[in-house]
């Protein structure tokens, strides 16, 4: 097996390399490191499975084209009128012909099904586990769950919105080299432990996906499927959303950070200590971190910590100048809702309003709701003057 | 049967003269019950409905052509994709499609008429408001539908009116389907000349025949599945919402058990046109046509048990994945056994190569392409690492480009010579197919690269890796989409200005448009149905 592994590879980078070359020369552009061509390199068994089924079928299926459109070609060149070539009109039906042309696809399919059949009960068998992790996506980004540790966490894109840009202007800042696919909490597991991930959505179907582990599996709100990887190296591992959920759904990648046993084992202690769920009445999705939940705001305390929070949560729908994009984004200058009474703006951020594009932003801490309420009280030609504190937030959640 | 066709024919005849004093302009078409106007309304509205998505997939690919967000917003982004792909479907490859079987059919089967004209009329006409309701999403507060075609709940349930107004454009658009393919049905079943059995129907005209049944079968299930996005928006039902019981995974099932036979809507016809075109280029008769005949009803069953093929991601057990798997790959043989008869036709023939047989060689090679990236998907553990990113989006659009497109395109070469009476720049027609054959590898080859890389379909930006084949990609989209242009001037000059064209243009065609009837095709034909060998 293994031999047939590396054979499959080489074939894969001969024939990468080949496809490369033949099609930059084609095109004539000069040659550059990054036009990746193949499914990149796997990292768990599956997707080990994965890849060189892939490779087994892109060869035999590029047989069979070579020989079926030899012929096709040949015909074209041969039988020509132009040639002089006179029609066998009576070459139109030939039993014989036609039993073994059904036949022959047939058993090459069989062929293909047998390692196939196997590659999936391999990956459907989600059995006996090392860890159990739960995964939720949200519009737009995901919540990873280590309830046998008892903690959990978000995690969001980080790269700036200067660099993805807005429409009419372009990005006005140069992009990194891990642009749209860098976040702030990635996902962290132990090598060499077989995974289970428990998918589900708070809102819309996601999709988790990242093809070096092999799992793409849509997160369906309301329910709950598993899936299961064990990485077979050390590394971070990057993915995407896959199912259309709205907007922003291009802007929620997916990181996995795989550590050794040891590391993990670090990086699980203090994560306990940030992102502890323990407490009783902390209900996992709705838990806000406790930071400085007795701190007073100055009004430039407030503006500065509520334009962060603001560019990162609600800039891409109402807009970096407020103006949102009616009717669906609405308005926050002049909005009713921001200028009056300070208890329906909290509501809104901390539940959502259902049916919309407005989702609940109960994840974010008190001091980081009161800081951005505060800021779009008096930014966008706002000015009601009012300081809110995270106590106001921390009192609004009971 | 004798009483009846005598009956009909009367019937026909007596109608035919209303005509002869019917009104001009545009009371004519407004009015009209003769095939040949309807099918020439239908490719018309095809045809600008193929620039307006045309336009839409360009506005995809320029926001495409560099990391970072150019030209538009996501939502405004996610639209193009969702119209796009509802124009394409409903607006230009059906109505293109009903179109031919309007203007060939009765033709092809020696018929006077269609069978029920004023239903023929009526399943037209219905396609306008359907048409202004879906392009009409985009000035509406809140946008066109921004979900993806497959309008999955929950998400489309946050959209605005527009989605409201797409689903009732849908329901419309179904209706005038369900009309056409009973005509259709009703005509290859009742109207035949005497003598024409159906084992000597052209191809074209079993295509159709299948794929009217098809769409009977499917269009009321789709008109199911969006009634319901309709009462769960709107009226409190909880068919695809869990808190309610329901489940969102059942929508994806009904919606595929409609959108997989869709897929065979969209290539059958043009099946039947390929199997028309090569024989009149081989100058030798289609190879296998039983087999053909068979082959098309063997894809038509199957296409009914492979729908969770689009949802092998959504968690389903391994018996289903298994089942679907198997199910999928079985299509192949007897896709298989087609593309061989087309090559076996080809085989010993004395081969010519006008426009309309160049665009049927570039069919038979792209879509045994897409149909060879079809059963890469269709092995469920590859499906996983490949659902949802580009590596689909190649897949159909090199079944639905070379494969739908080029059928019709190759059609309306052929037959333009016949519609028209007047012959079609054949430079300009050669120019059009390599530029068009070109370009499509260029936007599409690399997409597959893309999807294998990783990069997911639907979004509007993208990871710096994905840069370099999305710039090639653009490229080649704008070059296809105005090489397009070069289509519609030659059409357009053709019916200005064309060379007359002969009764019989192309030496092997052989069906009764071409061995009985002038070319331009008189207003009424076959009113005494035609003597058969």
């Amino acid at each position: 097996m293994q031999k047939m592994t590396n054979f499959f590879r080489r074939c894969a980078l001969f024939g990468a390399n080949v496809g490369k070359i033949v099609f930059l020369c084609l095109i004539s552009l000069p040659v550059i490191a990054s036009y990746d061509v193949n499914i990149p390199q796997p990292a768990s068994p599956i997707a080990v499975q994965i890849y060189d089924l892939h490779m087994y079928i892109l060869w035999v299926c590029a047989t069979i084209f070579v020989v079926v459109f030899g012929f096709m070609f040949y015909s074209i060149f041969k039988f020509r009128h132009s040639k002089g070539a006179k029609p066998d009109v009576n070459f139109h039906e030939s039993t014989l012909i036609e039993i073994i042309w059904t036949i022959i696809p047939f058993i090459i399919l069989i062929a293909m099904a047998v390692p196939a059949t196997k590659t999936i009960l391999d990956m459907k068998d989600t059995s006996s586990p090392d860890m159990t992790i739960k995964v939720t996506g949200f519009q737009w980004g995901w919540r990873y769950d280590y309830s046998a540790e008892h903690f959990g966490f978000y995690s969001n894109l980080t790269t700036p919105w200067n660099q993805i840009g807005q429409p009419g202007t372009g990005p006005t800042e140069k992009q990194g080299s891990d642009y749209l696919l860098e976040v702030d909490n990635p996902l962290v597991v132990p090598v060499g432990k077989r995974v289970r991930l428990l998918i589900t959505s708070n809102d819309v179907i996601h999709g988790w996906y990242v093809p070096q582990l092999g799992i793409n599996q849509y997160g369906i709100p309301g329910f709950i499927k598993d899936v299961w990887f064990k990485a077979d190296k050390v590394g971070t591992f990057k993915g995407q959303c896959s199912q259309i959920c709205g907007k922003l759904h291009g802007y929620m990648p997916i990181t996995v950070i795989v550590k050794t046993d040891a590391e993990y084992a670090d990086w699980v202690e203090k994560s306990k200590a940030i992102w502890s769920t323990k407490s009783p009445s902390a209900t996992p999705v709705a838990a806000a971190p406790a930071e400085d939940d007795n701190k007073t705001f100055t009004m430039a305390e407030a503006k500065e910590k509520g334009e962060k929070v603001y560019s990162a949560n609600c800039a891409a729908c109402h807009q970096a100048t407020g103006k949102g994009m009616p009717p669906a984004f609405p308005s926050l200058a002049g909005s009713k809702v921001v200028l009056g009474a300070s208890d329906q703006q909290i509501g809104v951020l901390l539940n959502g309003r259902p049916g919309t594009a407005m989702q609940s932003f109960a994840r974010l801490s008190n001091s980081e709701v009161a800081a951005v309420i505060t800021y779009t009280k008096n930014s966008f030609g706002n000015s009601v003057g009012k300081v809110i504190q995270p106590a106001d937030i921390k009192a609004a959640r009971k | 049967m004798a009483t009846t066709t005598a009956h009909d024919h009367a019937h026909d005849h007596s109608h035919d003269h209303s005509h002869d004093h019917a009104p001009g302009g545009l009371l004519r078409y407004l009015t009209t019950t003769n095939h040949k106007d309807i099918g020439t309304m239908y490719l018309c509205f095809a045809f600008a409905m193929f620039f307006i998505g045309g336009a839409m997939a360009l506005g995809i690919r320029a926001e495409l052509f560099q990391p970072g967000l150019q030209y538009m917003q996501p939502e405004f982004f996610n639209s193009l994709t969702t119209v796009h792909a509802l124009v394409m479907i409903f607006g230009a490859v059906m109505p293109a499609f009903v179109g031919f079987a309007n203007w060939l059919i009765p033709m092809q089967i020696g018929a006077a008429d269609m069978a029920f004209p004023r239903m023929n009329n009526w399943s037209f006409w219905i396609m306008i408001p359907a048409a202004i309701l879906l392009l009409s999403t985009f000035f509406v507060p809140g946008g066109a539908a921004a979900s993806g075609w497959t309008l999955y709940p929950p998400l489309v349930i946050q959209g605005g009116i527009g989605v409201d107004m797409s689903i009732l454009a849908l329901h419309l658009l179904g209706a005038s389907s369900i009309m056409g393919s009973i005509n259709i049905i009703t005509t290859l079943l009742n109207l035949r000349a005497p003598g024409m059995t159906l084992m000597k129907m052209p191809l074209f005209c079993w295509t159709w025949l299948i794929t009217a049944y098809l769409l009977i079968a499917t269009m009321p299930v789709l008109a199911g599945a969006i009634t319901m996005l309709l009462t769960d928006r709107h009226f409190g039902t909880s068919f695809f919402n869990a808190a309610g019981g329901g489940d969102p995974t059942m929508f994806m099932h009904i919606f595929w058990f409609f959108g997989h036979p869709e897929v065979y809507i969209l290539i059958l016809p043009a099946f039947g046109i390929v199997s028309s075109i090569i024989p009149a280029f081989a100058r030798k008769p289609l190879f296998g046509y039983a087999s053909m005949v068979y082959a098309t009803g063997s894809i038509a069953i199957l296409s009914f048990i492979v729908w969770g093929h689009h949802m092998f991601t959504v968690g389903m057990p391994a018996a289903g994945q298994l089942f679907f798997m198997y199910a999928t790959m079985l299509i192949a043989v007897p896709t298989g056994v087609k593309i061989f008869n087309w090559i076996a036709t080809m085989w010993r023939g004395s081969l010519t190569f006008e426009t309309p047989m160049l665009f049927c060689i570039g069919f038979l090679c792209m879509f045994t392409l897409g149909g060879f990236s079809g059963l890469v998907l269709s092995i469920v553990a590859v499906d996983i690492t490949l659902h949802n990113t580009y590596y689909v989006v190649a897949h159909f659009h090199y079944v639905l480009f070379p494969g739908a497109i080029w059928g019709l395109t190759a059609a309306v070469y052929f037959y333009l010579p016949k519609f028209t009476g007047k012959m079609y720049n054949e430079t300009l027609g050669k120019w059009h197919f390599w530029i068009s054959a070109i370009a499509f590898n260029v936007t599409f080859f690399p997409q597959h690269f893309l999807g294998l890389a990783g990069m997911p379909r639907r979004i509007p930006d993208y990871a710096l890796q994905y840069a370099e084949w999305n710039a090639i990609s653009t490229i080649g989209a704008f070059a296809l989409g105005f090489s397009q242009l070069i289509f519609l001037y030659n059409v357009v000059t053709t019916i200005r200005s064309g060379e007359k064209a002969k009764d019989k243009q192309w030496d092997g065609a052989d069906s009764l448009e071409w061995t009985h009837l002038p070319s331009p095709v008189p207003y009424h034909t076959f009113e005494t149905p035609p003597v058969l060998k």
